[in-house]
């Protein structure tokens, strides 16, 4: 008889803070006060601000301890479980900062505000123990479509949803989906964008790392609904903690019978596999990821003939990103009105955020579509850190657009931001105060496109970098009008000959800098930077990296 | 056929097939679009971006590389934007490119030039990141790398990928840094690099060159010769480039007709022999008192002496002891106008039928086995059709991607582009072998008949033959049955030595497969069985239905550049040109030549010539550019034969082996110094040009041959070698319509060609068989005449590389390839070098009953234990010292491909 569950982060961070010794040293204390078949004990992905890693959260009260030392592991077995009393002094004080987003929903109250779709059961479930998803309605939409459902009711199902891809462009999901139906070919392919490279961007790791089931049961529908009937998972290098959860998920799921042949005793079979990146940001461009997917060097391919119809192995494919395939099941389970009740008219359901910069409280959020960006700030973000006026937001990450205060108010979903030139793309969210130099960021933006761009067309191989050393000319006080010029000029040409979204979105950061901060650039040729904070204003200090922007540790 | 559809480039409607992009509807539109990325025999990347254009109704500009054209779209290839935006393109590129067209090679055929030409765009100065790659970065003897120049254009990764199939380029790294590298940053040749150099001919730049015509001036600027190749059988064409009269590069031409742009090394690289300080440059006779200079033994003389002094013995031996005691040997290097001249020779003057080539050692069984089953001894199918239009693909005793190896790239292309299964027989684990899904049935050598036979009984038991077709078109279909119905897959494979389910699983593909094109060369040819061999394959074919058919085929893949025409023209003992017999056809010919007292006696072949002069009966011996002192099997015996024959004449264009036997050496011509035809291995009748002058007082070989026949009292004379093919024509129903006015225009002919106005014959039996009905011979396994034993164990096979050909005496003679393959090699399998204490590289003996070598071992997996491989391109070390004489019974052909030897280490 459980009654009670130890969750601990095992994400990278914490495990190089002694997660692992932690964990340990809680099970080495359950046994001793014979609590082992009581308590149950796993890993799940990461809890808490940076500071609290690695932490622990006791269910069923869903208090959350961190930082938890081996020690202090023994300590919360003893007290809190044996003794039946919380640890003040460890209960990780998220009660100051309202919206504290990565705590779980259990926590209660103080996420009030979030709408959790996609994030419903991370952190609250067991992400290796498939009975946990179970009891949280898991795979109970898979059971109606095979049972219930013919392929194409829960393809039109999924279309009338109004579902978008999540992974950035916002194309309808379902559309997507009923291409890849209508293609002859016999073999086709579901597979799951989950290289998630764009920086400041972690959503999907914690989707995969807390509740891995919900994306294997997003591709299962969809390749019932589209006739598929093995999926890959194309999963970045780095998250070895996801690709270990999403294997044991599998092999649950298989041992169930709710992945492999016949499942659930019907005509349906559905296999998936799990495919590691090696670490490039252009793979995360879905061509880019299927010539990875099949060993080939990661660069895009020339479309069309587009993955619908030519994809993986040459075979109709769906493409579609974790968030994406997270939010089929709750569609499917929970119906079309329900979906559209939640979001804009234009873009239903929830969005996944991962905030980052200068907010009180970084991480993820999930809120319905059409929130704005200040809500988003105020309650979820706890406000600005240290009282700071904003200055600029970068939204969608690297490839996003810089955006004024003007947009705080617009309700952010793909159509309104796009109205205003901006984009919601990943959903990362780069908060700047007023002491960010925009000309520093938009050279660390190019310097990271420069680097990651596949090196395949012109434009891009060439063009990030020229960009790249105008801003570091601007940055170091030698540039000059004529450099501005030039960007301009270069960042637009970039974007109208670049082969692949790379390319083209490389450039958009520059572009709406230069419409909202003109003036901070031409000061910048003129010889003064406004906030003193680039190489120019002092002794040069050019070990800037674009991790500490896009770092929730940033100080 | 497709949907056509309508579309407007630049005002200019133009109608095309739907599937095309608009960058292929601008060129039907005759509007250039610059580009730099693409070519039409590459897939497209859209990488360079250059293509640019406007299309109304779309967002932005697009390529017209990717772009589809779409029915109603209106297309501007040179507004204003999309000009901007390829001078923007074109100004990235050279911001990372040297300013050095003044000393770069490719000035003039560059096409980064030629665009920053037209669009008139300035050199950006700038002061940022540039390369410095190392120049000449690769140490592959005939490829320059100059990677500062690279576009990143991927034309020689998508060339090596899809047409050479070797894959040695990629790109590697990423952004600013990405570059082209061969494999794992390696070298080429570590990389699996053939050299054939078709990176450098698609290379749009001068990031690759070749090498040894670096500084030797720009093609641009150089007249062009086109010409046949003179490296094998496949009939590849090319560009001779020159230069104040000196051949300075050799580069591969888009419309060449067999090969396009690829060329494969020798053809690229072997050209260097031509100029060679050692070519024979004037009349030689004997004189022992000569010690010194460059000819010891040898004085040299004018051509009247020496022709007269050849005329005269010629002569004199046909009068005092008969006709049959001299013996001529044309050549398959020759063109078609000089062996129909041999030929004309030995019989209208000579009154011998006593001519032959080296075809004797190579297809003779080919020529027999085929011309008995099917009536013509020749490939059926052409090189195109066979290997892009096969639903299977069987190879059978050809290492095809060393041999023939255009042909061999059109198979790799053809398995991994087109999925076709590919089942290759051969004891050797080839370079085909390892494609991916190949089927690869190694058998013990000399079982070729068991292995076709119990093929052919899985196709009849399963019920793949074609019945119908068995039912109209052929003979004899009982008595094979008959036979083949006793080779079950456990004898089969009992003989074979192949597994029984891969034998079952080749046949199934055959059977299931249809058609299928069946590939062969010496692996199945030379052999005492080798007629049989043959005829087994074409039981195969024609039990498919596989004959008569696009797609099918029998295809010997024949080895010289003109062993088919020097077959064509009646360079064999026993018919005239286009295989007339000699004992139904003296009347015929003793008219057209104005001539009495034609042979009607089939003469000597090439290994009965030097056993007759071994024993006496041959007296006089004339040999235009032949080399059995390399060739031919067992070389102690033809070293005496020579010695012993009382006048030897060698017309060569380099002191061959066997002309330091010579009385009289006569200087000839190479292929780059002469007019004239070859034929290829599909029977494709191609035009040899005259790029340079020859050497010295080198006279062509036709233009000698015309003169001693003059001199022997029959006046050959003519203007030139077209009117040879005039005569041919005349005289050879299949070259009725063969003309040089027809050839130069352009017009692809294989023969038979019937008429003037006949387009020539691609394909033959279609409809009906040459002989009438198919004929099935019922065929049983035969042992090769030598197995190995306790003194001999191994068994030893022969064959050729990719950097040599044939004797040698041209590809020894290339710096270029010498680079690549400086020595002989005999391999040697893993479990043998080891058993014998051999390490790769050992110097080794190899002996037989006959003769025997020292060569270095390369210790290698592509032999089997037992089995040792080794060629005849080098003097030293050639495995015919150990070949036996056994012969086909019918085709006279050695068993070059079996022979019994020992193997041994030198200390």
């Amino acid at each position: 008889m459980i009654r009670s569950s130890i969750l601990i982060s095992g994400d990278p961070l914490s495990l190089s803070r002694g997660a692992e010794a932690t964990k340990l040293a809680i099970e080495a204390e359950l046994v001793f006060y014979g609590l082992e078949d009581e308590v149950r004990v796993g890993y799940t992905g990461r809890i808490g601000n940076t500071d609290a890693l690695p932490a622990v959260i006791v269910y069923p009260e869903g208090t959350v301890y961190g930082p938890v030392s081996p020690e202090a592991g023994a300590a919360i077995v003893e007290e809190h479980l044996y003794k039946g009393r919380r640890l003040e002094d460890l209960v990780l004080p998220i009660e100051v900062a309202p919206g504290a987003i990565e705590a779980p929903s259990a926590v209660g109250d103080m996420l009030s505000g979030q709408r959790r779709v996609v994030l419903k059961r991370a952190g609250t479930i067991d992400p290796y123990s498939i009975d946990d998803y179970i009891a949280y309605d898991g795979y109970f939409a898979l059971g109606k479509a095979l049972t219930n459902m013919a392929p194409n009711e829960v393809l039109e199902t999924v279309k009338a949803s109004g579902l978008q891809g999540r992974g950035g462009a916002g194309f309808p999901a379902g559309l997507k989906w009923s291409f890849v139906a209508q293609q002859p070919a016999p073999t086709r392919y579901i597979v799951c964008n989950a290289d998630e490279s764009e920086p400041g961007t972690f959503k999907d790791r914690l989707i995969l790392e807390g509740d891995p089931h919900a994306v294997l049961e997003g591709m299962a529908l969809a390749g019932y609904a589209v006739g598929a009937n093995e999926g890959w998972i194309y999963i970045r290098g780095e998250y070895a903690m996801a690709k270990d959860i999403l294997n044991n998920a599998i092999a649950a799921a298989e041992d169930m019978n709710l992945l492999g042949d016949n499942i659930l005793g019907s005509d349906f079979s559905f296999h998936i596999h799990v495919h590691a990146g090696a670490g490039a940001y252009v793979c995360g461009e879905e061509t880019a990821l299927l010539n990875s997917l099949e060993g080939l060097r990661g660069i895009p391919r020339v479309r069309p003939p587009y993955p619908t119809v030519s994809g993986f192995r040459g075979k109709p494919t769906v493409v579609n990103n974790v968030e994406t395939l997270a939010n089929v099941a709750p569609i499917i389970l929970n119906g079309v009105d329900w979906f559209r009740s939640i979001g804009t008219e234009r873009s239903p359901g929830t969005k996944v955020y991962t905030m980052l910069g200068d907010v009180n409280v970084t991480g993820l959020v999930e809120t319905p579509m059409g929130t704005t960006l200040r809500e988003i700030i105020n309650v979820y973000g706890g406000g600005m850190k240290g009282g700071k006026a904003f200055k600029a937001a970068q939204t969608g990450g690297a490839a996003g657009s810089i955006i004024a205060p003007a947009l705080l108010d617009v309700p952010m979903d793909y159509a309104t931001m796009l109205q205003h030139g901006a984009t919601l793309g990943s959903g990362a969210l780069l908060i700047c105060a007023d002491d960010t130099c925009i000309v520093d960021l938009a050279y660390v933006l190019m310097r990271f496109f420069a680097a990651e761009s596949c090196g395949k067309c012109v434009p891009c191989r060439l063009g990030t970098l020229r960009m790249m050393e105008c801003l570091e000319r601007l940055r170091q006080g030698r540039g000059t009008s004529d450099d501005l010029e030039e960007l301009q000029r270069m960042a637009q040409q970039v974007i109208q000959t670049s082969f692949c979204g790379l390319g083209q979105g490389a450039p958009v950061s520059i572009l709406s800098a230069l419409r909202h901060f003109r003036e901070e650039f031409d000061a910048h040729v003129a010889g003064t930077c406004p906030t003193g904070t680039c190489p120019m204003s002092g002794p040069v200090e050019t070990a800037v990296e674009l991790h500490d922007y896009f770092s929730i540790e940033r100080s | 056929m497709p949907q056509m559809i309508n579309l407007t480039i630049n005002g200019k409607t133009v109608t095309v097939p739907s599937g095309s992009t608009v960058l292929e509807a601008a060129q039907v539109a005759d509007v250039e679009i610059p580009t730099l990325c693409h070519h039409p025999d590459l897939t497209p990347t859209g990488s360079c971006r250059l293509c640019v254009v406007s299309v109304e109704g779309m967002r932005g500009p697009t390529t017209a590389c990717t772009l589809p054209a779409a029915d109603g779209m209106v297309v501007h290839t040179e507004t204003e934007e999309v000009v901007t935006l390829r001078r923007f393109v074109l100004s990235m590129l050279l911001t990372d490119h040297p300013n050095e067209c003044m000393t770069c090679e490719a000035d003039g055929d560059c096409e980064l030039q030629r665009w920053v030409y037209q669009y008139q765009v300035p050199w950006p100065e700038h002061s940022g990141a540039r390369h410095a790659y190392p120049i000449d970065s690769d140490p592959n003897p005939v490829v320059f790398v100059d990677m500062n120049k690279c576009i990143l254009c991927g034309r020689c990764v998508r060339v090596c990928q899809e047409i050479q199939g070797c894959n040695v380029w990629d790109f590697s790294q990423r952004g600013f840094d990405t570059l082209v590298v061969a494999g794992s940053a390696q070298a080429m040749l570590d990389a699996g690099c053939e050299s054939c150099g078709n990176c450098v001919a698609y290379c749009p730049v001068g990031a690759l060159f070749d090498k040894p015509s670096l500084g030797w001036g720009r093609a641009a600027y150089q007249d062009k010769v086109r010409t046949t190749c003179t490296f094998c059988g496949v009939g590849c064409q090319f560009d001779f480039n020159l230069k104040d009269g000196k051949i300075t590069r050799v580069t591969s031409a888009e419309d060449a007709p067999v090969n396009g742009l690829a060329l494969c090394v020798k053809g690229r690289y072997g050209w260097d022999f031509i100029a060679r300080p050692d070519r024979l440059t004037t009349p030689l006779i004997r004189d022992e008192n000569v010690t010194d200079g460059p000819w010891p033994g040898f004085r040299e003389a004018g051509w009247d002496e020496a022709l007269d002094l050849v005329a005269q013995k010629l002569v004199h031996y046909r009068d005092t002891s008969g006709p049959d005691s001299v013996a001529y040997l044309t050549s398959a290097k020759c063109t078609n106008e000089e062996t129909y001249l041999m030929q004309k020779l030995a019989r209208g003057i000579g009154k011998t039928n006593n001519i032959d080539h080296c075809a004797r050692l190579c297809h003779a069984s080919t020529v027999a086995g085929l011309a008995a089953t099917l009536g013509s001894g020749a490939m059926t199918n052409t090189i195109e059709d066979s290997t892009s239009e096969s639903a299977a693909i069987f190879v059978i005793g050809s290492n095809t991607t060393e041999q023939h190896p255009v042909i061999g790239t059109k198979i790799r292309h053809a398995v991994r582009y087109r999925g076709v299964p590919l089942i290759v027989a051969d004891p050797r684990r080839i370079s085909l072998t390892r494609l991916p899904g190949c089927l690869h049935l190694q058998q013990r050598p000399g079982t070729d008949v068991a292995l076709v036979n119990g093929l052919m009984r899985e196709i009849l038991v399963n019920g793949w033959e074609d019945t119908e077709y068995i039912a109209q078109r052929t003979e004899g279909f009982e008595e094979l049955k008959e036979t083949v119905m006793q080779y079950t897959l456990e004898k089969t494979a009992a003989i074979t030595g192949v597994p029984a389910a891969k034998i079952a699983e080749a046949a199934r593909i055959l059977g299931t497969h249809k058609p299928g094109a069946v590939f062969w060369a010496m692996g199945i040819t030379q052999h005492t069985t080798g007629v049989m061999n043959v005829m087994s394959l074409s039981n195969l074919q024609v039990l498919l239905g596989n004959l008569g058919v696009r797609g099918g085929g029998v295809n010997p893949l024949r080895g010289q550049n003109n062993v088919q025409g020097a077959c064509d023209m009646g360079g064999l003992p026993n018919v005239y040109p286009g295989y007339q017999p000699v004992a139904a056809n003296r009347e015929k010919f003793e008219q057209a030549w104005g001539v009495t007292g034609l042979s009607e006696k089939p003469g000597l072949t090439v290994v009965e010539v030097m056993n007759g002069a071994h024993e006496g009966s041959v007296k006089a011996i004339y040999i235009m550019a032949e080399d059995p002192m390399t060739s031919d099997p067992d070389l102690n015996h033809v070293r005496e034969a020579l010695e012993r024959v009382d006048f030897l004449v060698v017309q060569d264009i380099f002191m061959s082996e066997t002309a330091k036997f010579a009385d009289v050496i006569l200087p000839a011509t190479s292929f780059a110094e002469k007019e004239g035809t070859f034929t290829n291995t599909e029977r494709r009748i191609q035009r040899v040009r005259t790029a340079v002058e020859a050497p010295g007082v080198a006279r062509a070989d036709w233009e000698i041959l015309c003169d001693v026949g003059t001199r022997m009292g029959y006046p050959l004379t003519y203007a030139s070698p077209a009117e040879i093919m005039d005569e041919i024509a005349q005289v050879t129903p299949s070259f009725a319509g063969v003309h040089y006015s027809r050839l130069d225009r352009g017009e692809q002919l294989h023969w038979p060609v019937k008429a003037d106005d006949h387009p020539g014959t691609p394909i033959l039996h279609i409809g009906q068989f040459t002989r009438g009905k198919g004929l099935f011979k019922a065929l049983e396994h035969i042992e090769p005449q030598e197995a190995p034993d306790a003194e001999y164990p191994f068994t030893m096979t022969t064959g050729r590389v990719l950097y040599h050909w044939h004797g040698g005496t041209q590809s020894r003679r290339s710096k270029n390839l010498m680079a690549l393959y400086p020595e002989p090699l005999v391999e040697i399998s893993d479990q043998d070098a080891a058993s014998l204490s051999i390490a790769d590289g050992d110097a080794i003996k190899v002996a037989s009953r006959r003769g025997e070598f020292v060569a270095r071992a390369r210790i290698t997996d592509r032999v089997a234990e037992g089995l040792i491989f080794s060629t005849f391109h080098f003097p030293d070390g050639n495995a015919n010292w150990a070949t036996g004489a056994f012969l086909d019974p019918v085709a006279k052909i050695p068993e070059y491909k079996v022979s019994a030897v020992r193997v041994e280490k030198l200390a």
